[in-house]
């Protein structure tokens, strides 16, 4: 990978545009310890490509690379490659506040700020210098209809974003994420604090979104990666706690007839 | 509001794969009958390889319906309608397996000079196909009512065929040299007969996925 070039401008809209982020053998250390080892893969565009596997695989440390997320542990330390669009994001000279405004993410627990829903969309746009309201309402509007929640807080976007129900804050925090145009959503078990009704709307959501966005989901929940995803990816943990990616291929393969008999345990029940 | 819109899209286009699949048997009915009454070595030969596109399309819809159950956890009538499509796509590829039959025998007939003119057979194969379609239909509209009332219409088809049955066994008694080709006319009535059953199975999957009940509506003569 060429480590001069900065990251390219243009979005990656096609679905046939090949692989929007690519790991190339990664390793990730925190300190002493290995979580990652020698991750190879390719995040294609505008789909939905889920993580499963076991509690403490790595499946969290492995999307929050894509983001430098795992720069705030400290101690922690990447070995390998990882692109986007091409371009290596762990490089001194990449602007890291850039990268987390293409690739965003979206946490386990719904995280609204206390503020009003209006602000809540807006936080980001106005970090990034849109300074006029008119603007900063069509972001708004536009938002949260992506996130399929402007027509139940469209007349109270003065109230608390806490005062909105899970499932809701959750959309607002997708909305929130939205708002800075993201060509990446990262999504940390983006569900597991939701209701079966909230989590299927959330579902819904990221299919609609697909379209423009590629999307990255960490889950524990197995079902909801084999409903949601494209690709689908099962790690689990070497002897040594580092974690290695066993299967990697299209969801409707993966969850029928997996290539190795780790996945197949896995996904029957038979370990985890 | 309607949330798992992604999924009911994908169940939606497996049912019309199963309409198309139905649309594809039936005209393979209607050929090899044709090709019986016609003569027709060519047309028999091409609905025998026809068969195969039934056949895959047969195990795409198979495909896709446990890819559906593996990932989508389809629950209720979601779940009935799928395991009805397995098992009503089976009954219309036997079906098809039916009008291959029928071809063949088109086949080894040849040129030897016709029984009688051929008029109950293909009122057997129209009313067949007919069923078969409105069988369908009534899948797509959920109607267990039109379901039922398809079902009863297999006794026409049984009538039919002991019309066809006897009337043959009339010309191999005063004739028996007429033996062989009235036995392979009494072996395409049968099949029809039997592509008529097929229909009443899948008029019961129908009466399934609207009650959840699995009960047979009506037992065929045969």
């Amino acid at each position: 990978m060429n480590a001069d070039q900065t990251l390219p401008t243009s979005r990656i809209v096609s679905p046939d545009s090949g692989a929007k982020l690519r790991t190339e053998k990664v390793n990730l250390y925190y300190g002493s310890f290995q979580a990652l080892r020698s991750i190879t893969m390719d995040i294609r565009a505008c789909a939905i490509t889920a993580i499963i596997g076991p509690s403490g695989c790595g499946k969290s440390s492995l999307i929050r690379l894509f983001n430098r997320m795992n720069d705030l542990i400290m101690g922690s330390r990447v070995e390998g490659n990882v692109a986007l669009d091409g371009v290596t994001i762990y490089d001194s000279k990449i602007d890291v506040a850039e990268v987390r405004k293409r690739v965003g993410m979206v946490f386990q627990k719904p995280n609204p700020f206390p503020m009003s829903v209006f602000d809540n969309v807006t936080f980001g746009p106005m970090r990034h210098g849109v300074k006029n309201r008119a603007e900063l309402e069509e972001i708004v509007e536009k938002s949260l209809r992506q996130a399929a929640l402007w027509e139940e807080v469209k007349d109270k976007l003065g109230q608390s974003g806490l005062a909105l129900s899970g499932g809701q804050q959750q959309r607002l925090c997708i909305a929130r994420v939205l708002a800075v145009s993201p060509e990446v959503i990262l999504m940390d078990e983006p569900c597991s604090a939701l209701d079966p009704v909230a989590t299927l709307k959330i579902e819904d959501l990221m299919r609609g979104l697909v379209e423009q966005y590629t999307i990255v989901i960490v889950t524990h929940n197995m079902q909801q990666a084999a409903r949601v995803s494209d690709m689908a990816a099962f790690m689990m943990m070497e002897e040594d706690r580092a974690g290695v990616l066993v299967e990697y291929g299209p969801t409707s393969k993966l969850f029928t007839n997996p290539k190795d008999k780790r996945t197949e345990d896995y996904i029957t029940g038979r370990f985890g | 509001m309607e949330i798992r819109t992604t999924f009911h899209k994908r169940l939606r286009e497996i049912q019309d794969d199963v309409l198309a699949m139905g649309s594809m048997v039936g005209k393979a009915v209607l050929r090899s009958v044709d090709s019986l009454k016609n003569r027709d070595l060519e047309l028999a030969r091409q609905v025998v390889a026809d068969d195969q596109k039934i056949n895959n399309k047969r195990f795409e819809i198979e495909e896709k319906c446990i890819e559906l159950i593996a990932t989508q956890q389809p629950m209720a009538s979601d779940l009935r309608t799928i395991i009805a499509i397995l098992n009503i796509t089976t009954e219309v590829e036997r079906i098809g397996d039916y009008a291959v039959g029928i071809a063949r025998i088109t086949i080894m007939i040849g040129d030897e000079p016709p029984l009688k003119p051929l008029i109950d057979i293909p009122r057997m194969a129209e009313q067949t196909v007919d069923m078969l379609r409105r069988s369908l239909n009534a899948f797509v509209n959920r109607d267990a009512e039109a379901a039922k009332n398809i079902s009863a219409e297999d006794d026409m088809v049984d009538h039919l065929y002991d019309q066809i049955f006897r009337e043959l066994l009339i010309f191999m008694a005063e004739d028996p040299r007429t033996i062989t080709r009235a036995t392979r006319l009494i072996w395409v009535a049968h099949n029809l007969e039997r592509s008529a059953d097929r229909v009443t199975n899948i008029c019961e999957r129908v009466v399934f996925i609207i009650t959840g009940k699995m009960e047979e509506i009506d037992a065929s003569r045969y």
